[in-house]
């Protein structure tokens, strides 16, 4: 068969081509440049290979805050997804005004941004002026994020809590909300108890959302920045200093271009690691019943 | 089982989705509810089954007063328009789940599995999701779910409608089959006069939440009691024309004269109406006793292996039916027959005078 070659067709993929090159290809390959460069100033740079990567991999403080990171982020996906799913179940369904209600007040702390989320809790924490530290302080117990690491810890916890849990479960809500109503009368009809329902009815058909949350939620939290940041600023100690607040100390702070540049790029790597490890074992987990 | 609704009702609001009507349901019986989108017959099932509790009347089990009682205490299985599994589980265990809430031992639980599903015909699949499944066999696996629970009131919600046409077919020519155990009452709602016909027992023509008329299925379709029962059990629609009925003829409006048969003889002369089914109205002029009317083409459909033309005719639009695919120009003068021995007469108020076959002598006089 002669099939007529045009290769005009390949101007149609270059604006593709050129928005994906600025947008993505370059940033990440001028990163790459920079991991293997020693960076003295404009235009004074000399190629090291891959020292950087090998002084990074053996960085302690990297180390404590890799291990504060994972502790953090599978802390949150513990108490946000369960908690997203059981206030989606308890949630009013329908198109009345309990539901609209419920939807806004849910939609309320998504709306609001990172740093001031971060100065709420800082007020509403204080000991002085703040209604929770006060209250604390009220009965007793000794509560101080400024100086208690495990205090500043559970605090930065609640906090992403209190401003993300409503996404997981609006996400859930919508995937209960896609499911006919004539799967809950056949399970009636078969008498099946409510744990059947959502063990064999709801958690499957909410498979797909929760894909979404977990992954949005490990991602996000695992890149935490601007509330610890506003809240603590990484204290007291290093004991609320993330993976991305240690970069920025070392890319802005002691304008160590090369070796953030490594360290952003092992980030990157891990971070898409567990997110396909969360992805693959989710996906999974619905056909293990099968065998 | 008996199923007994006793004047039963449904008012949702100021909506009276169901107006009173009793039923019984002989215990092994295949019973067809047939009207259209909106008539009432989920509605209906959903009180039968009782998933609702009916506004007015009682529901009766074999006798026993269960009206109100929950769902969860009586002995039914459902089948719905969506093809309803458990998506986490195989297939294998989506038929035993029934069997296994109600304790059997694990080797009846596989003798009975396995058997359902070869008469369904999906046993090479057991081991697969419901989404693996093609629709069929997705709808396959749910009735077999709810066949095995072996309970004593079925009810299938229009099952096949979400199936393209050659499984629909394939599937309901078994369904009978399937469904004669003897024990087991059955109810079956569709919307198609021809599933009604086809599965045959008897029917129970709804239409806007009221119960138009009940009996054997054969027997509604011959000699439905008024013209609305006569309209929701015909497809395509019947066609209705005023006619004076005289000692000698029915005279249509039209002119044309149909002359009288078995059935309309000795009637009370006066208006009356008459329905002329489409497979009455015929291009071919089968015998002398045929009545030609002539009409303008407006609009000529096949379907399956039929064709059906919608002709003018004066005022009123016919639909007569040919053997056969044909084309008829829209527009082109045709010539179609009229069978005066099959038609129905009604009253000027839609109530069934005479109908053929005169089995059941049905005359009365014209109001």
């Amino acid at each position: 068969m002669d099939k007529v070659q045009d290769n005009r067709a390949w101007f149609l993929i270059v604006p593709v081509f050129v928005i994906v090159a600025f947008s993505a290809i370059l940033p990440l390959m001028t990163v790459v440049n920079y991991s293997v460069q020693e960076i003295f100033g404009p235009g004074q740079t000399l190629f090291v290979g891959t020292e950087w990567f090998t002084t990074v991999l053996a960085d302690t403080r990297l180390h404590d805050a890799l291990v504060r990171q994972v502790i953090y982020s599978l802390a949150v996906l513990a108490i946000e997804i369960p908690l997203g799913i059981v206030i989606a179940l308890g949630m009013p369904g329908g198109r009345s005004a309990k539901t609209s209600l419920t939807l806004v007040l849910l939609a309320l702390p998504l709306l609001i941004p990172f740093n001031v989320v971060g100065t709420i809790w800082q007020i509403f924490g204080r000991g002085d002026i703040g209604l929770a530290g006060a209250t604390f302080r009220a009965l007793g117990i000794n509560y101080n994020y400024t100086s208690n690491s495990i205090d500043a810890w559970v605090t930065v916890l609640v906090m992403d809590v209190w401003h993300w849990t409503s996404l997981v479960a609006l996400l859930c809500y919508a995937g209960l909300q896609s499911i006919p109503p004539a799967f809950y009368q056949a399970a009636k009809i078969d008498g099946a108890s409510k744990w059947a329902v959502f063990r064999y009815i709801q958690l499957p058909k909410m498979r797909g959302v929760l894909v979404i949350a977990v992954l949005l939620r490990f991602m996000d939290s695992f890149m935490i920045y601007t509330e610890p940041f506003v809240l603590t600023g990484g204290g007291p100690g290093n004991s609320t200093t993330f993976l991305s607040q240690y970069l920025t100390q070392m890319a802005v702070g002691q304008f160590d271009i090369g070796k953030a540049a490594a360290f952003s790029i092992i980030y990157f790597l891990i971070v898409l690691l567990f997110s396909f490890i969360f992805y693959t074992v989710i996906m999974r987990t619905g056909e293990g019943d099968k065998s | 089982m008996t199923l007994t609704l006793d004047g039963v009702a449904k008012r949702v609001g100021a909506d009276q989705h169901l107006h009173p009507l009793s039923l019984e349901l002989r215990p092994g019986s295949f019973n067809v509810l047939l009207g259209r989108t909106l008539a009432g017959k989920t509605t209906l099932m959903r009180l039968m089954a009782g998933l609702d509790a009916p506004t007015a009347g009682r529901v009766f089990e074999n006798g026993k007063d269960v009206t109100g009682a929950s769902v969860r205490h009586r002995d039914i299985a459902m089948v719905y328009q969506q093809f309803i599994n458990y998506p986490a589980m195989t297939v294998y265990d989506n038929i035993a789940s029934p069997l296994r809430r109600q304790g059997k031992p694990a080797d009846e639980i596989d003798r009975k599995v396995r058997g359902t599903a070869a008469m369904l015909r999906i046993d090479p699949y057991l081991q697969r999701l419901p989404a693996e499944l093609s629709g069929g066999q997705q709808q396959r696996c749910a009735i077999a779910r709810a066949l095995v629970k072996g309970a004593g009131l079925l009810l299938l919600d229009e099952p096949l409608v979400n199936l393209d046409y050659k499984l629909r077919e394939e599937l309901r020519a078994e369904l009978r089959e399937i469904f004669s155990d003897g024990k087991t009452t059955v109810v079956y709602a569709t919307t198609e006069p021809q599933e009604a016909l086809i599965l045959g027992g008897s029917v129970t023509v709804l239409h806007e939440g009221r119960l138009l008329q009940t009996g054997p299925t054969s027997e509604v379709f011959h000699a439905p009691l008024s013209e609305e029962c006569a309209a929701v059990f015909s497809d395509p629609p019947m066609n209705v024309v005023e006619a004076i009925l005289t000692n000698d003829r029915v005279a249509l409006a039209d002119g044309t004269n149909l002359p009288l048969s078995a059935h309309d003889r000795n009637l009370p002369a006066g208006p009356c109406r008459v329905g002329i089914r489409a497979n009455h109205l015929t291009v071919l002029r089968r015998s002398d006793r045929l009545v030609p009317i002539r009409g303008r083409v407006e609009l000529s459909e096949i379907s399956g292996s039929e064709t059906y033309v919608h002709l003018r005719h004066g005022e009123t639009t016919l639909i007569a039916r040919e053997e056969g695919v044909h084309t008829h120009p829209i527009g082109s003068e045709i010539q179609v027959y009229a069978d005066p021995d099959r038609i129905l007469v009604f009253s000027t108020g839609g109530q069934l005078v005479a109908a053929p076959h005169g089995r059941r002598g049905l005359l009365r006089n014209i109001a």
